[in-house]
């Protein structure tokens, strides 16, 4: 078990005196992954602007290692704590490569002049976030993701033994969005630094944290590991969603149904619904879908986008009770799709469901490769 | 990393570094030559000029023509020297504030902050002229000081409610126009003596400079600049930020304080002596910076001071020569200079 390295204690944060979130307790140990989330304005940067010390706390205390943060001295937080916030500044006449200089700060002398150690410690950090390439280019030329590179290097090359960044992946893309986590991953895995990050992006948020607190206005919602925090029912209460929904095992957020009752029924398997499922609700159609096992990730799809779903338990035949059911929807639709996959053993009765199908319907398409 | 990817940087950043190195140093040697020569050519061009074989007699030497003599020892030496002091100084200040506000477009006289040191120093001479003879020169530097501080409390309240530059630029004009307001009207009812003091300071000049006045501005300017170059540091971080800055461990409010009063005394010390002076603060800075290629504290400061002295002993030299016998008034020539680099600035700001 490692320690427990940044704790707070009964933390109140707010501005100008007025507390917005009370009663903070939570902690961190070395070289976890700790993110915040949260709707907007629900004060995640708030918290971090407070641990960070650019916001005087209102109450209660930040704990670095059992030692609290208040009475240390500026230089002795900037050697331990870098961060990475939301301040846009563009300083002009500066290349990426002087941008990430600044980082020394904390170790260069009275005048900030560099050393060769300093120099080195630069280099490296660049080399750690792939910007070898823009270190001598204008930091105002470079794109939003260089910028965020840079940025990032910057607090790396301060040497901190933990980093506090404020939804680093705003206005990225989803290639730097990744890159840049799998950064942090490698600095808390490789380094033991501890990273304290609000994220905007609930499924990335499930990827890289070790620890989640959620936060909702005025309290701490919850907080836990990524399996205890990121279940259906909590996302949807925490950020209030009413419209569509939130499937957990992947952090895919899917819009709600078409309204009404099924038009269509698609049966479908081993992923080959998808397609037909994702057209039909971007066409506002209501759809059924069967018979699908409970773990098959057609199933996963159509129980969040489908108006209904007739399932079936894995790995048994599919029973009398299910194929009534399915039989009873394709007499209500007015068309049936059938996708291209295999039917052979427990889900032999498949084919009565096609038969029965192709009798009852006006209409009826096979679908090979549905990309309409 | 590997190896050959960490001699690649290394060998990279060699280079940028000799490439900066070089630039720097031309910049600087270029800096310093034109100051060397428009130094002789101050000294050298008036009413009466003196070749150059005979001024470096009277210099060197102390020999020569006594009229001759007092000519360059008493009247142009010290106006010079004060040109390029106090341009330095202005430009400097120009820098912090500039710093400060973190936008290029700032400047001890678009802030109105000159107009505040020039009212201060006119209600002081008018009233302490009343009573007494002369009024002292560190009196009238602290008169300046006061007003400096008088129009950046204004100009800082107002920046405490809004955020834009250009509200923060059109208060800045304003605060400037109402000093302006009160100087012209102490002016008016000055008793006559008075006037003929005011109204040529008022109006900008290095001339008027004594040898006294000059050991005391640089004085106060050489202590002032030392302690801005030793704020270098601090500087370069809050050019990345407020919060990027405290986060690295500057403790801001003492910072800001510093950064205030230091350009505070700077204008002050420059208004007090030649009066109010325009668009030197806010468009040296700026060419000096873009000539650099950095806005690094360490290199810029000293660059900025250099290019201020430059600049103003140009156009010390352009207003006393170019209509002679008429001087024209130092602003005139700055502004015909500075103003359109501003409005570069401006547009190029845009993009």
């Amino acid at each position: 078990m490692q320690d427990v390295f940044l704790r707070t204690d009964h933390l109140s944060v707010g501005y100008k005196g007025k507390p917005l979130i009370e009663d903070i307790c939570l902690s961190v140990k070395q070289g976890e992954i700790l993110t915040l989330i949260g709707p907007n304005g629900a004060g995640k940067s708030t918290i971090l602007k407070s641990i960070a010390r650019e916001l005087a706390l209102i109450g209660g205390r930040v704990l670095l290692q059992d030692k609290d943060m208040g009475a240390m001295t500026l230089k002795e937080v900037s050697r331990r704590m870098s961060v990475m916030l939301t301040d846009r500044t563009r300083p002009e006449f500066m290349t990426c490569r002087d941008v990430v200089a600044a980082g020394r700060y904390p170790y260069t002398g009275a005048l900030g002049i560099l050393s060769e150690k300093d120099e080195k410690a630069v280099d490296e950090a660049l080399c750690m976030v792939h910007g070898e390439k823009i270190a001598f280019q204008d930091f105002n030329s470079v794109s939003d993701g260089q910028r965020q590179r840079v940025l990032l290097a910057r607090a790396l090359c301060q040497e901190p033994e933990i980093i506090v960044l404020d939804e680093p992946t705003s206005f990225l893309d989803i290639r730097h969005k990744l890159e840049l986590l799998e950064i942090l991953r490698r600095l808390s895995r490789e380094q033991g630094i501890t990273v304290v990050l609000s994220l905007h992006e609930i499924d990335l948020a499930q990827k890289i944290s070790d620890r989640v607190v959620c936060i909702c206005g005025e309290r701490i919602d919850s907080w836990g590991t990524p399996e205890e925090i990121f279940t259906e029912e909590r996302i949807r209460t925490l950020y209030g969603i009413r419209e569509g929904a939130y499937d957990p095992s992947f952090g895919s957020l899917e819009l709600p149904p078409p309204a009404g009752d099924p038009r269509i029924f698609v049966i479908s398997g081993c992923g080959t619904g998808i397609p037909v499922f994702r057209s039909l609700q971007r066409q506002g159609i209501p759809f059924a879908a069967g018979i699908l096992y409970t773990n098959d990730v057609d199933y996963a799809l159509a129980r969040l986008t489908a108006a209904e779903v007739v399932a079936q338990e894995p790995f048994e035949e599919i029973s009398e009770e299910a194929l009534k059911k399915a039989f009873l929807l394709v007499d209500q639709c007015e068309q049936v799709i059938v996708t291209d996959f295999p039917i052979r053993g427990i889900n032999e009765r498949i084919r009565d469901l096609i038969g029965y199908a192709r009798k009852k319907t006006l209409s009826f398409s096979n679908v090979l490769m549905y990309n309409t | 990393m590997t190896d050959s990817e960490r001699t690649l940087t290394q060998s990279g950043y060699r280079r940028e570094k000799l490439r900066r190195r070089s630039r720097y140093l031309l910049v600087f040697v270029l800096l310093f030559c034109t100051a060397v020569l428009l130094t002789v050519l101050n000294i050298n061009t008036g009413s009466s000029p003196i070749p150059a074989g005979r001024i470096l007699k009277i210099l060197f030497t102390g020999q020569g023509d006594p009229a001759e003599y007092n000519v360059i020892w008493k009247l142009r030496l010290p106006r010079v020297f004060m040109a390029a002091l106090l341009g330095g100084a202005l430009s400097v200040s120009g820098f912090l504030l500039q710093t400060f506000f973190g936008n290029p477009i700032a400047g001890p006289y678009v802030l109105g902050i000159s107009s505040g040191a020039k009212m201060t120093v006119a209600l002081t001479m008018v009233l302490l002229l009343r009573h007494y003879s002369s009024v002292s020169a560190l009196t009238l530097v602290g008169a300046a000081f006061a007003g400096a501080m008088l129009s950046t409390g204004f100009i800082l309240l107002i920046s405490g409610k809004v955020r834009h530059i250009a509200t923060l630029l059109v208060a800045g004009i304003m605060i400037g126009y109402i000093c302006s307001a009160v100087t012209d009207f102490v002016v008016t009812f000055a008793e006559d003596q008075d006037i003929v003091n005011l109204h040529g300071w008022s109006q900008g000049s290095f001339g008027g400079a004594s040898g006294s006045d000059l050991r005391i501005a640089a004085v106060i300017c050489g202590i002032t600049l030392a302690a801005v170059f030793l704020l270098s540091k601090p500087i370069g971080a809050y050019q990345q930020g407020e919060a990027y800055a405290r986060s690295v461990g500057v403790n801001i409010p003492v910072f800001r304080a510093a950064l205030i009063l230091l350009s505070g005394v700077l204008s002050a010390c420059v208004t007090a002596f030649a009066g109010p002076i325009s668009f030197v603060g806010m468009a040296v800075p700026h060419v000096i910076k873009r000539c650099l290629g950095t806005a690094r504290p360490i290199i810029a400061i000293p660059g900025i001071f250099l290019g201020g002295a430059v600049f103003c002993m140009l156009c010390d030299l352009i207003a006393r020569t170019a209509f002679s016998p008429l001087q024209l008034n130092i602003s005139t020539v700055t502004s015909f200079f500075g103003a359109p680099i501003v409005i570069f600035m401006l547009l190029k700001g845009k993009r």
